[in-house]
């Protein structure tokens, strides 16, 4: 019995010793080079998606901030958690679609983890996901009334599963499906933010669809010591 | 006096009139025919908005009844992919219907029982499925539909039994291509897709060709040459076997759903041959900022469409020596010799289209016309093969004696140089 006491004591403070030693990662990813201008959406085969957007929609590659800080890019930890299993996130990570777009552009989920998709709008879409892992399935389901949510989970890990409305061709979306709770998505200024690191030495990795297509992104080594805070940027480039 | 004997030694009845011979029916195949280009072309306008799921289900469209799906609800994508199912049903019902009437008063009894198995059908699926009712009284009217038309079918004389065989080859394509572009939606599987596209082109030589046999001209084509124009034939036959390839390529190109892979005509990337290592493919993909969702372009995809452009350019020189051969070994008079040149020019639109095509960056209306062009080149260089395969072929002097005596005698005035 006392034993049984002194194991749990033990787990207890080392869960403790966890929480307590976990960093948080932040990071900036700037762009460096002109990317090339947008598109406008062109809506006038929809006047419904056409009276949500009264002023100039444009397409999302390179949406660039503050210090061209570079929104939409996916930011996680790729190396370094093998073998290591961490509970998969209760809260349900959502794709909505709304005024004709999916919000966000980016998003991450974790394996297992379960991806709701909504439809916020009057109008009906079809939600076609296409993931080129084996393993992960490819769907087209039809969301015909507004407020339908469907639930999906991805088993295997990929960067990055497309989303898309065929019925409405500008819209699309992607999803990095990795195994791991330790991802992030730049904001408008190109911050990003991972809570709760544990210690370790790991590969960072930041992905952006446009500028590395098919390659597997940028990365760099850090090492998170104890609850220090670590920093990490990153410079995404367009070739002139 | 002596003409008339010797053709009904040969082939008196073909020369007449066939047995199956109907004006009706002749006007029927045609609508087919056009009815099928109609399709194509909406099939295009589908690609081209790469809206071919947009309907996520099949046969239903949004869980309603296809044929009661509201106008409301074709929007966007689905307007195209919607309207292709509906025409494609409609090209269903022509073919059946002239695949039947192929059959002439022999399509009764088929009418009847067919029209008894959907009754049955009707009746089943409603007591034993519980499906919707509306779907159940649908069927069943299309069962008493058949049973009228068994009882009013005209009681004209059958084809020919190859004519019939083509009829009954046209109908299962038509069910298979329905089937195919369903299982290309539920599957989502981009290969069916090509197959879908392919079966498309070729369905549609097959009802041009059975609307072309249907006419008094080819009836009364005589086979004019006694010498047989062996070259010419095979060339006209090869350069509509290549145009069918190069549609499979384009369908290719279409399902890859990749939009252009090749930006610029007639340069490539600026180059004569662009460059495919990964590094130029990044950049390539990294420039490149499209308004639709299309996938990322590969090396396999631009190599694809420097393939589709070289086969133009034999396609462009093959008809050109066709047109030429033919004016110049029939005269320009000559029906083979206009045809050809006819060919000639659609194939010049064509390319003139394509080229459009990657100019426009690939706007829907002018590669969907570049795709119906392409139809049209296909059937063109088709029916004009069977042509040559009539006009060209010398008759078979042991089979037909007399007819060769009568055709000899007709040379002059053919125009034909041998």
């Amino acid at each position: 019995m006392k034993r049984c006491v002194l194991i749990l004591a033990a787990v207890a403070l080392a869960g403790s010793f966890q929480a307590a030693w976990a960093a948080d990662l932040t990071g900036k990813v700037t762009l460096k080079g002109t990317p090339p201008a947008e598109k406008t959406i062109d809506f006038s085969d929809n006047p419904q998606c056409a009276n949500m957007h009264p002023t100039v929609t444009t397409t999302r590659w390179y949406v660039v901030g503050k210090d061209n800080g570079l929104k939409d890019v996916f930011v996680y930890i790729s190396k370094g958690c093998e073998g290591k299993t961490f509970p998969i996130p209760a809260e349900p990570a959502v794709l909505d679609q709304e005024k004709c777009a999916y919000q966000p552009y980016v998003l991450g989920v974790m394996v297992g983890q379960t991806l709701n998709v909504k439809n916020s709008d009057p109008i009906l879409h079809n939600v076609h996901a296409i993931p080129k892992v084996p393993g992960n399935e490819e769907f087209n389901i039809p969301q015909a009334n507004q407020g339908q949510v469907n639930s999906k989970i991805f088993t295997k890990p990929e960067i990055m599963v497309k989303f898309k409305c065929d019925v409405h061709q500008w819209m699309f979306a992607y999803v990095g499906v990795v195994d791991n709770p330790f991802f992030a998505v730049t904001d408008a200024d190109g911050n990003f933010k991972i809570p709760n690191v544990p210690p370790g030495e790991y590969t960072l990795t930041a992905y952006h669809v446009k500028a590395h297509g098919a390659t597997p992104g940028i990365s760099q080594t850090i090492k998170v010591e104890g609850s220090n805070p670590v920093v990490a940027n990153f410079t995404v480039e367009v070739p002139q | 006096m002596a003409r008339r004997i010797a053709l009904q030694n040969c082939s008196s009845r073909e020369l007449d009139r066939p047995p199956g011979d109907n004006p009706a029916l002749r006007r029927f195949a045609l609508l087919t025919a056009a009815a099928t280009l109609v399709l194509v072309c909406v099939g295009g306008l589908v690609t081209s908005h790469e809206a071919g799921l947009s309907v996520p289900d099949w046969p239903n469209s949004y869980g309603y009844n296809m044929f009661r799906f509201p106008v409301s609800k074709w929007t966007g994508g689905i307007l195209y992919e919607h309207t292709h199912r509906l025409v494609g049903s409609l090209v269903g019902l022509l073919t059946t219907i002239l695949a039947l009437w192929l059959f002439g008063r022999k399509a009764r009894p088929v009418l009847r029982w067919g029209a008894i198995v959907l009754l049955l059908a009707g009746t089943v699926c409603s007591l034993k499925y519980g499906s919707r009712l509306e779907d159940n009284l649908e069927l069943a009217a299309t069962g008493v539909a058949a049973l009228v038309a068994g009882f009013f079918w005209p009681n004209c004389e059958p084809s020919p039994k190859w004519l019939r065989t083509l009829g009954v080859i046209a109908f299962a394509a038509v069910v298979a291509q329905g089937v195919l572009g369903g299982l290309r939606v539920t599957q989502l599987n981009a290969q069916l897709g090509i197959f879908h596209a392919t079966l498309a082109q070729l369905f549609f030589v097959l009802v041009s060709a059975i609307a072309l046999f249907q006419t008094q001209f080819w009836r009364s084509l005589p086979a004019r040459a006694v010498v047989d124009q062996k070259a010419l034939r095979l060339l006209l036959v090869t350069a509509a076997v290549l145009i069918l390839g190069q549609l499979v390529l384009g369908a290719t190109m279409r399902h890859q759903h990749a939009g252009l892979a090749i930006p610029d005509f007639p340069a490539a990337y600026g180059k004569i041959w662009p460059d495919t290592d990964a590094a130029s493919i990044l950049k390539y993909n990294q420039h490149r900022i499209d308004g639709e969702s299309y996938e990322p372009i590969t090396a396999f995809q631009i190599v694809l469409q420097m393939v589709h452009r070289m086969i133009a350019l034999a396609i462009f020189v093959m008809v050109g020596i066709c047109a030429w051969l033919a004016r110049r070994q029939l005269g320009r008079q000559d029906l083979l010799s206009r045809l050809a040149f006819g060919w000639f020019l659609l194939i010049v639109t064509q390319i003139l289209l394509g080229a459009a095509t990657v100019w426009t960056g690939k706007m829907a209306a002018i590669a969907t016309a570049h795709m119906a062009c392409g139809a049209l080149s296909l059937v063109a260089g088709a029916l004009i093969s069977l042509l040559s395969f009539r006009l060209l072929a010398a008759p078979d002097a042991q089979n037909c004696p007399a007819q060769k005596s009568e055709l000899t005698s007709l040379r002059p005035s053919s125009g034909l140089t041998t």
